[in-house]
């Protein structure tokens, strides 16, 4: 006798949205990223098969970054004094698009400047055709200052700014809007107030269809759940037709799972632990996997080989192909 | 799902004698679906009838555990479709795989090494759960010797795994007193299989390539008296194993539909790149597996793996929190630091190991942020300069250091002038905002 397979119809749309522009739109973008569109829950194609899928980002540095993991210094070598080669190698790596995570701080110490973030973005752009996300170093008023400046300076090209918060959003948005950008709108893994950010986001004229949700990402083992379940839940609303949720969401696995103990640290560690490289690219796939079925549209990671797994397993999840009886 | 009152009606003798105390046998259906009465009081209801009341308030997905000496790893009684709407029960056993061609030694050795295996997270020991043992040869005296060379080096559960009866009937021969899984039974073999289940009063997994063919083979097997089945109903790559998941718990959790109210079996292993067999088994974690199996034992994987499954089945209700209070690290002296954070586990355990590791001697102040972590506690008002005031004053800090001098988290610099103001006699420094650069902070900058 036939099973009668339940399908979920659910009334609401996620938005799409694009980042990068190419030529024929006013940017230098040899591709675009489209993502979102979702009509029902992640991967379930038997309802409906998902119109974009996930997009992988790899996280390069400015300069050197000290403070990092030696285990992705090594993984990265040379490139890593060099965002032109370190994006080269990215994109080798299968990146679908990147994001440059500017310093507070040049390799010598001396405070970043707005001129040499906007030389370091250009540089960058000049040397891949993957479309771009820059975030600030994650303070305030120098996020501020440097976006602005790295803002007015690529008009046109669809960068995404981040991270805008509800304690320093408005410049954030402003400049977004005035240069044909998009934000990464950061809520701390609660559903109402990451609808409340774009309910103010959207109130300054931001259109939402350049606006991407991130919930905030916990690690596994140090808050994943958390996120998780916050995620689940703003897809949930958005299916149901909340139109302050229809966004796509973007988390960031490479900066939580590689600031743990597990992946940073191999001496005096249990031997519980395992091998070093193995547990941290587990870490940070895992972390990953995760949030991608919970709904996350974008994943930035770190280390190739946790690119690779998370490729093939997407590419996996979007092949739809099987019946299901 | 329990039936309405409506479809309990049906079921009723219909003939309203009142002798339940009720005027109608729709009264007294109505009461009974809202559990406010016994269906004891009504004596004409049909022994068919008592069956099918007792399944329909029977759990969506039939609970199943395995057993073993001193052992026990069970799956089922889920009730929901995602933990935010209540909680996920049973986290999913977690088994090794071997094969019984594989030497005796090189089975002990494994077993002996994965049974052993105890990880720390957040104050709890975690372990495998079990070990699989696989009949390659088709052989029942190898696989007796690969089920009591596993027997020898671990008395954790076991699950069977042949589709010939008679090397499912020498694994059990081989195991005493005890509730494996056996799998498995299929449309060829199921009769015999659910024979050998019933007498081992083992638990019996089914394997089939349809959920109709699933749902059609666990009624035949029911009806032998074989109730513990697990089922696995294919779907090897993530995409199926994903849509087949779900589509079982949402037949179970939202149509009660008991054909297939079983827990799920999965293989991760099979992917067969061991570094997609951890993102497979993720998945198998977050979505709905009941006994996972595992070909590889590696403790670069099974950790993540053990803590994702402890995150994903915590109780979003119950955050896990540590009591508040002074705690002493490497048996501090009063000239000793005060750290101070929140009662979070993730957030206590990160900090106290890190200074633990280091060697270092602190005090830890841990105050009550109703399990919250650092920065979230703050930004809901639970973790500010008052509160760390009482603390410091409710646990009788001063009477226990001589320098009045107190490390707030770097993620709340923000509050030292407040901290001030509330501790006038202290000093208020500000530490890393991360656990992990506590020990260089401490040697350095204290």
């Amino acid at each position: 006798m036939p099973i009668d397979i339940p399908k979920d119809n659910w009334p609401g749309t996620v938005r799409t949205v694009t980042i990068g522009a190419s030529a024929a739109d006013g940017g230098t973008r040899t591709s675009t990223i489209t993502v979102g569109g979702e009509k029902n829950l992640p991967f379930l194609h038997f309802e409906t098969k998902a119109p974009n899928r996930p997009v992988v980002a790899i996280e390069i540095k400015d300069h050197r970054p000290e403070d990092w993991s030696s285990l992705l210094l090594e993984a990265w070598g040379e490139d890593v004094n060099d965002p032109v080669k370190w994006v080269t190698a990215a994109e080798a790596a299968g990146a679908d698009l990147i994001q440059l995570s500017l310093s507070l701080t040049d390799k010598d110490g001396k405070p970043t400047t707005p001129e040499s973030a906007v030389k370091t973005v250009k540089d960058v752009l000049a040397a891949t055709g993957l479309p771009l996300i820059v975030f600030g170093p994650g303070q305030a008023e120098v996020d501020n200052n440097l976006l602005v400046a790295v803002a007015e300076a690529t008009k046109g090209e669809r960068l995404v700014l981040g991270i805008a918060e509800d304690k320093n959003y408005r410049t954030i948005i402003a400049t977004a809007m005035a240069n044909g950008h998009l934000v990464n709108a950061r809520s701390p893994m609660d559903v109402n107030l990451a609808k409340q950010l774009n309910i103010l986001i959207s109130d300054m004229g931001m259109p939402l269809d350049r606006v991407l949700m991130d919930p905030t990402t916990g690690a596994l083992g140090y808050g994943i759940e958390y996120g998780f379940s916050a995620m689940e839940r703003l897809r949930q609303a958005a299916l149901q037709g909340d139109a302050m949720t229809q966004l796509p969401m973007l988390v960031t696995p490479g900066f939580e799972a590689w600031k743990t103990k597990e992946a940073k640290v191999n001496t005096g560690v249990p031997a519980a632990w395992g091998d070093w490289l193995e547990r941290s690219i587990n870490w940070e796939t895992l972390t990953a996997m995760t949030l991608i079925e919970a709904g996350a549209d974008i994943v930035v990671l770190r280390h190739a080989e946790s690119v690779r797994r998370v490729k093939s397993a997407i590419a996996d999840l979007m092949a739809a192909a099987y019946t299901l009886a | 799902m329990a039936l309405t009152g409506i479809q309990i009606y049906k079921l009723l003798p219909q003939t309203n004698c009142k002798e339940c105390g009720y005027p109608t046998c729709l009264a007294f259906a109505m009461k009974l679906s809202a559990k406010q009465v016994e269906l004891s009081a009504c004596p004409y209801v049909t022994p068919e009838a008592k069956t099918q009341l007792a399944e329909s308030a029977a759990p969506p997905i039939r609970l199943v555990a395995l057993k073993s000496d001193g052992y026990e790893a069970k799956a089922g009684n889920e009730v929901v479709l995602f933990r935010h709407e209540k909680t996920f029960y049973n986290k999913p056993g977690l088994f090794i795989r071997i094969y019984d061609s594989q030497p005796a030694e090189t089975i002990k050795a494994l077993v002996t090494e994965a049974n052993a295996y105890a990880v720390n997270y957040v104050g709890m020991d975690l372990t495998v759960d079990g070990f699989a043992v696989a009949s390659s040869s088709g052989d029942p005296n190898a696989f007796t010797t690969a089920v009591q060379a596993v027997r020898s080096a671990s008395k954790r559960p076991v699950i069977l795994m042949t589709r010939d009866v008679a090397v499912a009937r020498a694994g059990v021969k081989a195991l005493q007193a005890e509730t494996p899984l056996i799998y498995g039974a299929d449309a060829k073999n199921w009769e015999g299989f659910a024979d050998l289940a019933k007498e081992s009063k083992a638990a019996l997994g089914i394997i089939a390539g349809s959920l109709a063919e699933m749902a059609e083979l666990t009624d035949k097997i029911k009806a032998k008296g074989v109730e513990d089945l697990v089922i696995d109903p294919g779907g090897r790559d993530l995409g199926a194993g994903l849509a087949i998941g779900t589509t079982v718990r949402r037949l179970a959790i939202k149509k009660n539909f008991r054909a297939l109210g079983f827990p799920v079996i999965t293989f991760p292993g099979e992917v067969g790149d061991p570094g997609l067999e951890a993102v497979h088994a993720a998945q198998a974690i977050t979505k709905y597996a009941g006994f996972i199996v595992l070909d590889h034992f590696n403790p670069s994987t099974i950790y993540p793996l053990l803590v994702l499954r402890q995150n994903i089945y915590t109780d979003p209700q119950k955050p896990i929190q540590v009591q508040p209070g002074i705690y002493e690290i490497n048996a501090p002296k009063p000239e000793d630091p005060v750290l101070v954070t929140t009662n979070f586990s993730i957030t206590y355990f990160s900090v106290a190991n890190e200074v633990e590791g280091s060697g270092l001697p602190a005090w830890l102040l841990v105050t009550d942020a109703e399990g919250m972590s650092v920065l979230t506690a703050w930004a809901a008002g639970k973790f500010d300069a008052e509160r760390i005031a009482k603390a410091v004053k409710g646990f009788n800090v001063a009477d226990k250091v001589s320098r009045k001098r107190i490390v707030l988290p770097g993620h709340v610099a923000v509050l030292s002038g407040e901290l001030e103001g509330e501790l006038p006699d202290w000093e208020i420094r500000v530490g890393p905002r991360e656990a992990v650069d506590l020990p260089a902070f401490m040697k350095h900058a204290l």
